[in-house]
């Protein structure tokens, strides 16, 4: 092997304002074009902080500025960094165009984006869009469930339940922090929840009547979920991905207690298995409407998925989740709510009836059965728990002046 | 009101491995920040040692520095031990 490749041109930066901070660095790029510019930006070099340049050894020409991001900024966060949103502005448009050229460039090679990478502001938005939404969904899911911590049939059902609503909490927590590395304040996220604005699944704007509906809930919602969610697991932001990783690995758990509890519930008597039959007749169209409208109408999709926020489209995970339940309700004895469910050996897949999008875009504008209690409880617990958190903030404020120490 | 400070997670799994980065919180102390890392992130026996570091602590490298600064350790085969010709008659080396 070659020690270096014969069209590498050296390149040596001296940084101006940390003089303890020069590197020479060796910048792989073919300079015959003599574009520095363009090749400075691509490495995300900040030339206002270079004072020389030596371009094969000599000293080169002037070199315009251009924007770019920070060079060593000193103090910065790991997790949290909100990124360089003040640079676009500088940016020309020919510039811009370029980044974004090359942004795309490295979600097509598979390259994870991750906090303090150069991203086009409508990429960030999506994201913070999406993520916050997934998280609203598992801490407003908690409510549905939560009805019947104290109602289970049993002590291992309810040490169960809880320890499956301790898991939604946690996950709303990853995604709130992978949401928050993107800029997005905490307190402004669970505001715009508890204003209206933001959006949460629509599933969990439906009432939890019986115990079979903790069942349903867990086998068809959390399994409507998984399926969304696996190929999360290799979405291009980094910490959106890694989030979704932690709970793909629970939500299984979720998916099988669910399911346990049907089965359990058909081996029972006449009225337990009615019960279980009525349960999935109530969650059976909401859990289809759980991928999102059909890819036709879907607004995002196909810029998601050049992005890699997502991965398949809502219409091929809607038939996915479809083939796999099937066979789950057959082997409980119920049958899905759908005259036309049918098998087709043509396409290999079920074919199914027409889905009421008309109840879908009504729960989602909020006039779905329980849309105002869930958002209310919601808005109760945070201003209730106010008084909590800024007694805490101030007692750990006392705890830091008084350490020893510290100043 | 302000959101609570920001914290880093790391946490030492069971086998004898450094510390790794899990995520973050926000809590308004250590010893809350302590607990709350419990809870988030070490609900199924991921850990024997948790640390939290409050995030503003952390200095980082920018991502745009990833050339310069490694980018000089590509060309330096020299430095792996595969880089040498070690005659077939010689052991232990």
């Amino acid at each position: 092997m070659a020690a270096c490749e014969p069209t590498r041109t050296y390149l040596r930066c001296v940084s101006a304002n940390r003089p303890l901070l020069s590197f020479v660095s060796v910048i792989r790029s073919d300079f015959a074009n003599a574009r520095p510019n363009t090749d400075l930006m691509t490495h995300n070099i900040d030339v206002s902080l270079i004072n020389c340049i030596i371009f094969r050894g000599e000293p080169s020409a002037v070199i315009p500025r251009i924007a770019g991001p920070s060079f060593m900024t000193g103090k910065t966060l790991m997790h949290t960094q909100p990124a360089h949103t003040e640079v676009e502005p500088r940016c020309s448009a020919e510039a811009l165009a370029e980044r974004e050229q090359a942004f795309q460039a490295k979600i097509d090679a598979d390259i994870k984006i991750e906090p303090k990478d150069w991203m086009p502001q409508a990429y960030r938005q999506s994201l913070v869009r999406q993520i916050s939404q997934h998280a609203h969904s598992e801490i407003v899911g908690m409510l549905p469930e939560g009805n019947w911590l104290t109602r289970a049939p049993s002590l291992r059902r309810k040490l169960i339940l809880l320890a499956k609503v301790q898991d939604e909490a946690g996950h709303g927590l990853y995604l709130y922090s992978a949401a928050e590395t993107l800029g997005a304040s905490r307190e402004a996220l669970i505001e715009a929840l508890h204003a209206g604005q933001a959006k949460y699944s629509s599933i969990f704007n439906y009432p939890t009547l019986t115990w079979a509906d903790v069942g349903a809930i867990g086998w068809l919602v959390d399994g409507a979920a998984l399926i969304n969610q696996i190929p999360l697991c290799r979405c291009s932001y980094g910490p959106y991905a890694r989030a979704m990783r932690r709970i793909c690995k629970e939500e299984s758990f979720h998916q099988r207690q669910g399911y346990e509890i049907m089965l359990t519930l058909c081996r029972g008597t006449a009225a337990q298995k009615r019960m279980a039959q009525d349960a999935l007749n109530r969650w059976w169209w909401p859990s289809l409407m759980m991928f999102g409208p059909p890819d036709a109408e879907s607004s995002h999709t196909q810029q998601s998925m050049r992005w890699k926020i997502k991965r398949h489209t809502n219409d091929a995970l809607r038939q996915k989740f479809i083939d796999q339940s099937v066979s789950q309700a057959d082997y409980l004895g119920l049958t899905p709510p759908d005259p036309e469910l049918k098998w087709n050996e043509q396409t290999g897949h079920y074919d199914f009836g027409t889905i009421d999008w008309s109840e879908f875009w009504r729960v989602l504008k909020g006039e779905g059965p329980c849309n105002r209690e869930r958002i209310e409880a919601r808005r109760r617990a945070y201003d209730e728990g106010r008084w909590v958190r800024e007694a805490a903030l101030v007692f750990g404020a006392k705890q830091t002046r008084r350490a020893p120490g510290t100043d | 009101m302000k959101d609570w400070p920001l914290w880093e997670v790391f946490i030492r799994s069971r086998h004898g491995l450094a510390h790794k980065h899990v995520g973050s919180l926000h809590a308004s102390d250590a010893a809350l920040a302590l607990a709350n890392a419990r809870d988030v992130y070490t609900r199924r026996g991921e850990g024997v040692s948790i640390w939290v570091v409050r995030s503003t602590d952390i200095i980082a490298s920018a991502p745009g520095d990833k050339a310069i600064l490694f980018d000089p350790s590509e060309d330096k085969v020299y430095r792996h031990p595969t880089f040498y010709e070690v005659p077939d008659e010689i052991d232990n080396l």
